[in-house]
C-alpha cells in the first residue's frame, strides 16, 4: 500500500480507455476494496465488470455515463473502504473507478484525464450560462486563439467557448424535471445520456422509490394516491402507459418527447415534465403541431 | 436596599447603547455579559443572520428575538454550488416564513442563500409584511414569475430585489409590469439570471423610468445591446450595473449611442454582465472606465489584446473577474494598469479540455501578487503550478484574506521539481497571517495539512480535493485551526480516526462535508449517538446505508451543529444518524 498519492493502486484486468467522442470512461471494478490509494472517480461503467456484481442497467454492448443526481447506479460508490477483510470488504458495493496511472510529471495526459464527476468546480449556473447559448443551438468546434482574432471582426461573434481539438465538450445540460404529482422537482443532465431511452431509464429511477419513506416526496405522492403507480415503472416512452414524457422546448411549446433526433431534442429542450397522459392528449408531436398551435411570444 | 450590582443604567440607556453594536459578534458577547443585558439585548436586536437553517429552528429564534426586521439565512452545503448535493437535499424556507408571519409583521429585510423558496412563499411576504423593503435570493430555486409577480404587485416599499444566480420557473405573465405605475421606490434590481422570454422590455424601461433612486440594475442576458443606452438614459445616476447581451451588428449610430449613454452615467463605478461580447462594442464603456472600481467580464469571451486594451482605461479598478483567455499576458498589464485591485478572479474558458487552450500559467497571478499591494482575495483556476510560485506569492502577499487555486487536473505536482506542493501552499499559510479561506488544488501529502494546522489560526473555510494520504491529514486540520467554522473535503482518503478523536471540535464548527472519503457507516452511526448536538447526515443515492457492513465508505456525509435535533424534511436518500437512528429505520 502505497503511503504517497503519487502512483495509482493496483487496477484490475480491462483498463481506462478513454473514448472522449462518448464522452465516458470505461472503467473497471477495482479489485481491492482495501485499496487506500487515492482513487478517483470516472464516469461509466464497465462492459460487465469482472467482479461479479450487478449493475442494473448494464448491458454487454451498452456504455453510458453516469448522471450527477440519478440513483441509478447503486455500483458507483466511490474510493476506499477502510482496511479489512476482503470477504467484508466484497459485501461493500463495488468500487468503480476509472484510475490512471498516476505518475509524478503526468499532468494532463492525453487519454489521462479521466472525466470526474462535477470536477473542476466551476458553478453549474457558470457552466450552463457559458455552454448553453439563448439563441443558437451550441457549436462545438475548435477553440484556438487564433480562430478568435478571426471572429472579431464577424459582425455576430458565436461563442468562442468550446473544446479543444475534436473532442465533444463535456459540458453538463442540466435541465429541471418535474413529475405531475409530485411537488419537489430533480435535474437532469441530459449531456450525460445519449438516447431518449437512457435518459427514460434514468427519470424512472430518480422517480421511482422503492418504499416511499417518510419524506414530503414519499408522503405527498401517498397522498395523491400514487403509490401502486410508485412500485411499477413508468415506462415513459411507452404510449399506452400512465404517463408521459414531455419537454419545453425554447419557444415555449410543450412536446412529446422522443419525436425529433436525439441530437435536435438536446439544442432546443429547457425543461422536462412527466404528464399523466390523461392531460397529454393536447400535445402534438414537432412536425404537426407548429402549424397547428398558434404561438405566442412575448416581446 | 435593592442589590442592582450588575447594571445601574437604566434599560432605555442600555438599549440605546447596544443600538450601536451592529456585529452579531458583539452582539451575542453583550448578551452575556449578565442577566439583564441578555433581556435588554433580546429585544432590541433587530438584525439577525443565520448561517445553516438546519442549526436552529424558527420557533427557537423568535422566542429569543421578538422584535427581528431583518434576517438572513443560509440552506444548502457551499458544494451544491457544482451539483455535489443532490436535489431535494433541503434547504427549505418555508416554515420560516410562515413563523415570521405571525411573529415579526414589520419584518424589512430577507437574504436567503442556497434555499428552496416557493411562489407560496414570495405570496406571504408580499401579503404579510407591510413594510416590506429587501428581498435577495443568492442562488436560490424552487420558485416562478408568478411569485415575483405578487412581491411586485404588493411590496409598495419595496427598495431591493436581488435575485443573482437563482433558478426562476418562466411561467410568463410579464411579472415585472406588476409593479403599480405609482411604484417608485426601487434602489437596487438584480434580474441577470432570468432567461430569455421572462422580461418585458417596456415595462422594464417605465419602471427604471420612475425609480429615480435606482442604483444598482443588473439586466438579463435577453436585453439586446441596442436597449442598453435607452435604458442608461433613463437611469444616469445608475452606480452599479449590468448589462444583457453585448453583442450586435457593428453599426455606428448603435455605437455612438452606447458610448454617449455611458458617458452620461457619472456615478457608475461596477459594470458586469457582457454576455456574447462583440469586442468591438467595448471601447464604449471608456467614457465610465477611469472610475471603475468593479468590473465583472467573467461571462466574457474576450481575448488578451482586447482585454489589455480595455483595462489600460481603469486604473481604480479594484475588482476584477475574467476569464483564462486573459492569458499570463493580460495579467501582466493587469498589474501594470491597477494597483489599487483588491480581488481577482479567473475562471476557466475551458475546464473540461486536456490540452491547454489559453497561455495562462502561475505567471500571471505572480504578477498580479508582485505588482498589487492591495491584492487580499484570490480565485484562480489554472493548468500548472510550481512551490517557487506560491512562496513568492505568500512571501509578497501577506495581506491575502482568501486564497482559492484550482489546478484542474488533480493531484498536479510542481511542474518544475515534479514535487507535491505541500510547500508552497505551507508558505501561504505561514505568511498570510490573516487568511479567512483557503482552497486547495494539486499533489498534496499529509504535510500540507501539518502547516495548515500549525499557521492557519485566523482560517475560517477550507476546501480540499484529491489530497492528503491518511487520516492524519484531517487530523491536523481539525486539530490545530482553531477558528475554523466550515470544511469541505472530497475524494481524499480522511476517515474515522481523525474524525471520533475530534468530534468536539465538530461542534465548534458549523458545517463539515465529505464525500468520496473514507469515514465508515459506522462512525457515522456512533457520531450521531455520541453527540446530540450535532446532526449527523448520511447521503447516499443508492440505498440505505445499513444494507450494507459497517466498515463500509459512506458516499456523502454532512455535519452540522444544531440545537434543534435532527430535521424532518430529508428526501429519501438523507439518513440523520442519532440515538434514535435504528429505531426509527427499522
Amino acid at each position: 500500500m502505497e503511503g504517497g498519492g503519487v502512483n495509482g493502486g493496483s487496477e484490475s484486468g480491462s483498463m481506462s480507455t478513454v473514448s472522449r467522442e462518448e464522452n465516458m470512461v470505461v472503467s473497471s471494478e477495482d479489485s481491492s476494496c482495501t485499496d487506500q490509494s487515492e482513487l478517483e472517480l470516472g464516469l461509466g461503467l464497465s462492459l460487465g465488470g469482472g467482479c461479479g456484481f450487478k449493475m442494473h442497467h448494464a448491458s454487454k454492448d451498452a456504455q453510458f455515463a453516469r448522471i450527477l443526481t440519478a440513483k441509478d447506479f447503486p455500483s458507483l460508490l466511490p474510493s476506499a473502504a477502510s482496511p479489512s477483510s476482503s470477504s467484508s470488504s466484497s459485501l461493500c458495493r463495488a468500487n468503480v473507478t476509472a484510475k490512471t496511472k498516476r505518475t509524478a510529471d503526468s499532468m494532463a495526459a492525453a487519454n489521462g484525464f479521466s472525466q470526474l464527476v462535477g470536477w473542476p468546480p466551476v458553478g453549474y449556473r457558470r457552466m450552463n450560462s457559458m455552454f448553453n447559448q439563448a439563441k443558437a443551438p451550441a457549436i462545438e468546434g475548435f477553440n484556438s486563439t487564433t480562430e478568435n482574432h478571426k471572429n472579431e471582426t464577424s459582425a455576430v461573434e458565436k461563442s468562442t467557448v468550446g473544446s479543444c481539438g475534436n473532442a465533444k465538450l463535456k459540458h453538463s445540460l442540466f435541465v429541471k424535471v418535474n413529475m405531475d404529482g409530485i411537488p419537489i422537482g430533480r435535474k437532469v443532465d441530459l449531456n450525460a445520456h445519449e438516447s431518449y431511452e437512457k435518459l427514460a431509464k434514468t427519470l424512472e429511477d430518480m422517480f421511482l422509490e422503492s418504499s416511499p419513506s417518510v419524506s414530503q416526496v414519499g408522503l405527498r405522492a401517498l397522498e395523491h394516491g400514487m403509490t401502486n403507480k410508485l412500485t411499477r415503472t413508468l415506462q415513459l416512452l411507452d404510449v399506452s402507459s400512465d404517463f408521459a414524457l414531455t419537454y419545453e422546448d425554447k419557444e415555449g411549446d410543450w412536446m412529446l418527447v422522443g419525436d425529433v433526433p436525439w441530437e435536435m431534442f438536446l439544442s432546443s429542450v429547457k425543461r422536462l415534465r412527466i404528464m399523466r397522459t390523461s392531460e397529454a392528449t393536447g400535445l402534438a408531436p414537432r412536425l404537426q403541431g407548429r402549424n397547428q398551435r398558434q404561438k405566442s411570444k412575448p416581446n | 436596599m435593592q442589590k442592582k450590582m450588575e447594571c445601574s443604567l437604566p434599560d432605555e440607556v442600555l438599549e440605546h447603547v447596544f443600538s450601536f453594536i451592529r456585529s452579531d459578534k458583539d452582539r451575542n458577547a453583550a448578551s452575556v455579559v449578565c442577566k439583564s443585558w441578555y433581556e435588554i439585548e433580546r429585544w432590541c436586536r433587530r438584525r439577525l443572520f443565520i448561517g445553516n437553517c438546519y442549526a436552529v429552528s424558527p420557533r427557537m429564534v423568535i422566542r429569543r428575538f421578538p422584535e427581528v426586521r431583518s434576517i438572513e439565512l443560509k440552506g444548502k452545503p457551499h458544494f451544491a454550488d457544482y451539483n455535489w448535493v443532490p436535489d431535494g437535499w433541503g434547504g427549505y424556507v418555508l416554515p420560516w416564513i410562515v413563523e415570521m408571519v405571525g411573529a415579526y409583521p414589520w419584518l424589512e429585510e430577507i437574504r436567503l442563500k442556497r434555499m428552496v423558496v416557493t411562489d407560496e412563499c414570495l405570496e406571504l411576504i408580499a401579503k404579510s409584511f407591510k413594510n416590506f423593503k429587501v428581498l435577495v435570493l443568492f442562488s436560490c430555486e424552487g420558485f416562478s414569475t408568478d411569485g415575483l409577480a405578487a412581491i411586485a404587485a404588493s411590496c409598495k416599499n419595496l427598495r431591493e430585489l436581488d435575485l443573482q444566480e437563482s433558478d426562476v420557473d418562466d411561467l410568463g405573465g410579464h411579472w415585472l409590469s406588476h409593479f403599480p405605475e405609482t411604484y417608485t421606490s426601487l434602489v437596487s434590481l438584480n434580474i441577470s439570471c432570468l432567461g430569455s422570454d421572462e422580461v418585458s422590455l417596456s415595462a422594464l424601461e417605465r419602471l427604471v423610468g420612475r425609480c429615480t433612486n435606482l442604483r444598482t440594475l443588473r439586466l438579463n442576458r435577453a436585453v439586446p445591446l441596442d436597449k442598453i443606452a435607452y435604458i442608461l438614459r433613463r437611469a444616469p445616476q445608475l452606480v452599479d450595473f449590468g448589462t444583457g447581451t453585448y453583442s450586435a451588428d457593428l453599426q455606428t449610430d448603435v455605437f455612438s449611442s452606447l458610448a454617449g449613454a455611458f458617458y452620461s452615467c457619472k456615478e457608475l463605478r461596477s459594470l458586469s454582465g457582457f454576455w456574447d461580447v462583440v469586442p468591438a462594442y467595448l471601447p464604449a464603456i471608456y467614457p465610465v472606465c477611469s472610475r471603475l472600481t468593479s468590473l465583472n467580464l467573467s461571462y466574457a469571451a474576450i481575448q488578451s489584446p482586447d482585454l489589455i486594451k480595455l483595462l489600460r482605461h481603469c486604473p481604480s479598478l479594484q475588482r476584477l473577474l475574467v476569464l483564462d483567455y486573459i492569458e499570463d499576458s493580460g495579467l501582466e498589464a493587469l498589474s501594470s494598469s491597477c494597483m489599487d485591485l483588491q480581488e481577482l478572479r479567473v475562471f476557466p474558458s475551458d475546464p473540461f479540455g486536456v490540452e491547454r487552450n489559453v497561455s495562462l500559467t502561475e505567471q500571471g497571478l505572480v504578477s498580479v501578487c508582485l505588482a498589487c499591494p492591495k491584492l487580499q482575495s484570490v480565485l484562480y483556476f489554472c493548468r500548472q503550478m510550481s512551490n517557487a510560485a506560491l512562496v513568492t506569492i505568500a512571501q509578497n502577499r501577506p495581506n491575502l484574506t482568501r486564497f482559492r487555486l484550482c489546478i484542474m487536473e488533480p493531484r498536479t505536482a510542481d511542474y518544475l521539481t515534479l514535487e507535491p506542493l505541500d510547500v508552497g501552499f505551507g508558505a501561504i499559510v505561514e505568511h498570510c497571517k490573516d487568511l479567512r479561506r483557503l482552497s486547495l488544488s494539486g499533489l498534496l501529502t499529509d504535510r500540507v495539512f501539518e502547516y495548515i494546522g500549525r499557521y492557519a489560526k485566523k482560517l475560517e473555510m477550507l476546501s480540499v480535493a484529491f489530497a492528503g494520504e491518511s487520516d492524519l491529514g484531517l487530523h491536523y486540520v481539525l486539530s490545530g485551526c482553531e477558528s475554523l467554522r466550515k470544511l469541505e473535503v472530497r475524494d481524499s482518503p480522511f476517515g474515522d480516526k481523525a474524525l471520533l478523536a475530534n468530534s468536539a471540535k465538530l461542534e465548534t464548527m458549523r458545517s463539515l462535508w465529505m464525500s468520496s472519503c473514507s469515514v465508515s457507516f459506522g462512525t457515522c452511526k456512533l457520531l450521531g449517538q455520541k453527540m446530540p448536538r450535532l446532526n449527523v447526515e448520511v447521503i447516499d443515492e443508492s440505498g440505505p446505508p445499513d444494507s450494507r457492513p459497517d466498515i463500509c465508505p459512506v458516499d456523502k456525509l454532512y455535519i452540522y451543529r444544531s440545537v434543534a435535533g435532527p430535521r424532518f424534511d430529508m428526501p429519501p436518500f438523507v439518513w440523520t444518524m442519532d440515538e434514535d437512528y435504528a429505531l426509527r429505520d427499522s
